[in-house]
């Protein structure tokens, strides 16, 4: 109570802050780095703590200390060099073409978690929290295999035609909620959640159905699709690296070119910022909302696509694999800019990708690269944390913050 | 309490915010610290209330130097301080408010309400505070939730007390009343430290000034300094207070507003018929207490009302009301009431702001693209015709002072041919140079041959730029009187009193103050 009176230590404005001479994003990369670091230590003891052999040489720790930090470091050094040989380089592989299939693997998973990362990072520079990337990209998906499977085109035209319908049911799907914002002021993140619902059970049911069932199947999946309507693969049949990723990069690309140098995306970026002068400036507020959101939803559907058309091939219920939720977290860790969306979403790709191997080969549980990954950004969502716990290191430049912080 | 600061040096990184700062406030004197926006006030009275810890120097309370490392010390030494912004809990009662960080408790820890009650009572009856102790302070008016700052203050035994800008907040009688309150404690030996940078106030209460420009104190003077002495001190050069104005005969009618009403979305009437026209060349001043209507005229204006309008407004004889705002803008200049809340995007560049409202045209896009060289050829060139005060055109536009983002707003608006300027508070919390030259600059606009209407709640303001006024109170235009009526006039009206009553009662003539008037465009 008695902290209310006195004014808080911000309290005191000091716009003219001095200019650092370092760049204002080497803080972030900064962060996000030990972030990352800092995130692999704690994921480091879960693993020592739960690994049997340090268990066991625990029992007699008191008598020979150094078998518990021995098997404490095999247990780490090995998971995380499983990790990430599953996810960079496999350096017991015979071949070169063994050793750089895990690296494939990562882009290969980083496709959807790019676009669907790209959506939430778009949406969020217009103000909105899109929670409904898991939805768009089933969506998305849904539609893309029913036009892959179900229907029987021209070659190129096939491919085109799916990844298209993919694209426009992810918009529809976001679309949707940008005009019950703009039309109701519904809040976009209930709104979102929902259509989560409604899209993932509706899925369940139309895998029930004729025109989704595949033939001789009485478990819900849906036919192969066409291979014309397949992503071409990139490296040949040996990798499942797909055209996807290349799409992906482009349309980072292209979100990149929309915020910073288009006219709609000056509007977004204002809409995002102050809608109030937005709003009197001229700007259609509602209507930049809902477009928004309609292009948010096409590029989560569009790695939908990716899923459908490029690694899956038929549709189950779990064909967005979570994709749209760790988009959330990438396109967070990616500072909400396209280029370091696309950093992230190869991160969580790799992180995915090597998490499989780790746990083949070491038994350490994927779950760890789970709780890696939140912890990333959970790090990253307090930087004065960071800042406190690696201050050790920088005593001067840490004190000169703290007296300015608090204004002491 | 003698209070003494002796060579107060705060630097920020480069800028040097306050530079080597002498400042002697005598028990029982109002001492007024007089500068610009940015000046370095503020940072003075942050390190003196133990907010701020300075690089050199000292502060000295009754010949004993002394530290302080937080407000807590400045407290206990005596020192209180009223903010800008208040800081106060709003569902809390005006005692939970006073006894909040000093709670005196009896028996086992409960809160001892009634003393607290009891010390606002009484504390509200010598100075004529006129405060409720069990008032719930989101209740109360502005003007008596800072006296409720004062009492705080008092009662933690405040012998200095820092007063930073405490009349921006407050409508011209809060003002006398507060004036009224200060001259009470320093009789009753409390010394007063005033911050400001309205010259008039200072005048009318100061004991001594101190005026402060770039972080350095360039000037004492007393309270009978001439404005225009104090208003160059503070700014370094002469400045021009009264607004040079040609009469100009006014072209035709370009605005006209026929019984123009709007209910706002709690189904109240806010704008009640109001009818005037605007004519090419003139500026027609809307006078009148903040919340009489204004706020909701102007928007109705160029559809950003959220309630129901009715009534006609044409320009040039096109209908204003069945256009969007993105339509009106194609030919009004719209420089809002609030220009952090509507204004402009804080996080957008001074170059983007300079564009937020036109960026859709050819000037600025290339079909889908924005065209950045041709946006940034139009910030440089604006920033060098309005001098906005900045490092690069790139910079945030929260990194201005609010003086240099009234520029970039009103630059904005006048950035292209226009036949009608709406501007709402166009110099609310600007310091007096950029008054001077925003001001220019709408007369300039006015001359241009555009019609200009201005909407403000500071009579000194109605008074130097209207060549006609129009007066609202609750939604109804009460009378249209021309630029030369008297402030007395204007201020019965203000309050209610029909047109040709407050004329017959304060005289029609030139106002008889002629000192106010020229100190019109402070």
């Amino acid at each position: 109570m008695t902290t209310t009176v006195e004014p808080p230590a911000a309290a005191p404005a000091q716009p003219d802050r001095p200019a650092r001479t370092r760049p204002a994003w080497w803080d972030t990369v900064v962060v996000t780095v030990l972030s990352f670091v800092l995130a692999l230590a704690v994921g480091a003891v879960l693993i020592v703590v739960s690994d049997p052999d340090v268990i066991d040489a625990s029992s007699y720790f008191f008598a020979r200390p150094a078998d518990t930090v021995a098997a404490g470091w095999d247990a780490v050094f090995g998971a995380y060099r499983a990790l990430f040989e599953g996810a960079v380089w496999d350096l017991q592989a015979e071949s070169l073409g063994r050793a750089v299939r895990p690296l494939t693997e990562t882009l290969t998973v980083a496709a959807p978690l790019i676009v669907a990362g790209l959506s939430v990072a778009l949406a969020f520079k217009a103000g909105l929290f899109n929670i409904g990337a898991e939805g768009q990209i089933i969506v998305g998906a849904t539609l893309a295999g029913l036009v892959g499977f179900g229907l029987d085109l021209p070659v190129g035209l096939h491919l085109l035609a799916a990844v298209l319908a993919g694209v426009l049911g992810g918009a529809v799907w976001g679309g949707i909620v940008g005009a019950l914002k703009a039309r109701t002021g519904a809040h976009e993140v209930i709104v979102t959640i929902m259509l989560n619902y409604v899209a993932r059970f509706g899925l369940a049911y139309l895998l029930t159905t004729e025109l989704f069932r595949r033939p001789g199947r009485n478990d819900p999946i849906s036919p192969i699709v066409d291979g014309d309507a397949q992503y071409p693969l990139l490296l040949g049949e040996t990798y499942r690296l797909h055209l996807g990723f290349l799409v992906a990069l482009a349309a980072a690309w292209g979100v990149w070119w929309l915020l910073e140098r288009s006219v709609i995306g000056f509007r977004f970026r204002a809409v995002g910022a102050n809608p109030d002068a937005a709003r009197a400036a001229g700007i259609h507020v509602e209507r930049n909302l809902f477009l928004v959101m309609a292009i948010a939803g096409g590029l989560a559907g569009l790695g939908g696509t990716f899923q459908i058309l490029g690694t899956e091939k038929a549709l189950t219920t779990g064909i967005s694999a979570g994709i749209g939720f760790d988009a959330i977290t990438v396109a967070l860790l990616g500072r909400g800019s396209p280029l370091g969306t696309v950093l992230a979403g190869i991160l969580f790709g790799a992180l995915r990708a090597g998490g499989v191997t780790m746990q083949a080969r070491t038994g350490t549980p994927i779950d760890i690269v789970l709780v890696v990954q939140s912890l990333i950004v959970l790090f990253i969502a307090a930087p004065p944390l960071i800042r406190t716990i690696f201050r050790i290191r920088t005593q001067g430049m840490g004190a000169m913050q703290v007296s300015k912080g608090w204004g002491a | 309490m003698r209070l003494e600061l002796r060579g107060i040096t705060k630097r920020f990184g480069s800028l040097v915010a306050n530079d080597s700062i002498d400042l002697v406030v005598e028990p029982g004197e109002i001492h007024c610290l007089l500068g610009e926006n940015g000046a370095g006030k503020s940072t003075l009275m942050n390190v003196l209330y133990g907010l701020l810890a300075p690089d050199a120097g000292e502060i000295v309370v009754d010949g004993a130097p002394v530290q302080f490392t937080g407000p807590g010390d400045a407290v206990a030494a005596g020192i209180g301080m009223v903010h800008q912004h208040f800081m106060l809990v709003p569902v809390f009662t005006v005692a939970e408010n006073v006894m909040l960080g000093d709670e005196h408790t009896r028996g086992v820890g409960l809160l001892d309400r009634a003393a607290a009650a009891a010390r606002v009572r009484t504390l509200s009856e010598r100075f004529g505070f006129d405060v409720d102790p069990d008032a719930m302070v989101e209740d109360i008016p502005v003007g008596v939730q800072q006296r409720v700052e004062i009492i705080k203050a008092l009662s933690r035994d405040a012998q200095v007390l820092i007063l930073d800008e405490p009349t921006a907040v407050l409508t011209p009688q809060e003002t006398d009343e507060l004036m009224g309150i200060m001259r009470e404690l320093a009789g009753a030996g409390t010394s007063i430290v005033f911050i400001t940078h309205k010259l008039r106030e200072v005048r009318a209460v100061a004991d001594r000034i101190t005026v402060i420009r770039r972080g350095r104190v360039v000037g004492e003077a007393t309270a009978a300094s001439s404005e225009a002495e104090l208003a160059a001190l503070m700014v370094g050069r002469d400045v021009e207070l009264t607004v040079v104005k040609e009469p100009q005969p006014p072209g035709p009618v370009v605005l006209d507003v026929r019984d123009l009403s709007v209910i706002d979305e709690r189904g109240a009437l806010v704008v009640d018929r109001a009818t005037f026209d605007v004519r090419a060349g003139e500026i027609v001043a809307v006078a009148g207490v903040q919340g009489n209507g204004q706020t909701e005229l102007v928007e109705a204006l160029v559809g950003l009302g959220e309630g129901v309008v009715t009534g006609t407004a044409t320009l040039d004889g096109h209908n204003l009301l069945r256009l969007g705002t993105d339509d009106a803008l194609d030919h009004i200049g719209y420089v809002p009431e609030d220009r952090s809340h509507d204004g402009l995007v804080a996080t957008f560049t001074i170059a983007e702001n300079l564009v937020l409202d036109q960026v859709d045209t050819p000037a600025f896009a290339a079909g889908p693209a924005l065209r950045r060289t041709a946006i940034r050829a139009n910030a440089e060139a604006l920033v060098a015709e309005f001098d906005v005060r900045t490092q690069s055109v790139d910079a945030p536009a929260s990194s201005l002072s609010g003086g240099n983002q009234q520029k970039v707003v009103l630059a904005r608006a006048l950035s292209r041919p226009l036949r009608l300027l709406l501007a709402a508070q166009p110099t609310r919390g600007v310091d007096v140079g950029s008054i001077e030259f925003l001001h220019r600059r709408i007369v300039a606009e006015r001359d241009r041959g555009t019609a200009v209407l201005i909407v403000s709640t500071e009579l000194d303001e109605v008074l130097a730029l209207g060549d006609r006024i129009v007066v609202m109170y609750r939604g109804q235009v009460i009378g249209i009187v021309p630029g030369h009526t008297s402030r007395d006039a204007l201020g019965l009206m203000m309050a209610g009193c029909p047109m040709d009553e407050a004329l017959a009662t304060a005289g029609s003539d030139e106002t008889p103050d002629a000192g106010l008037l020229t100190g019109g465009a402070l």
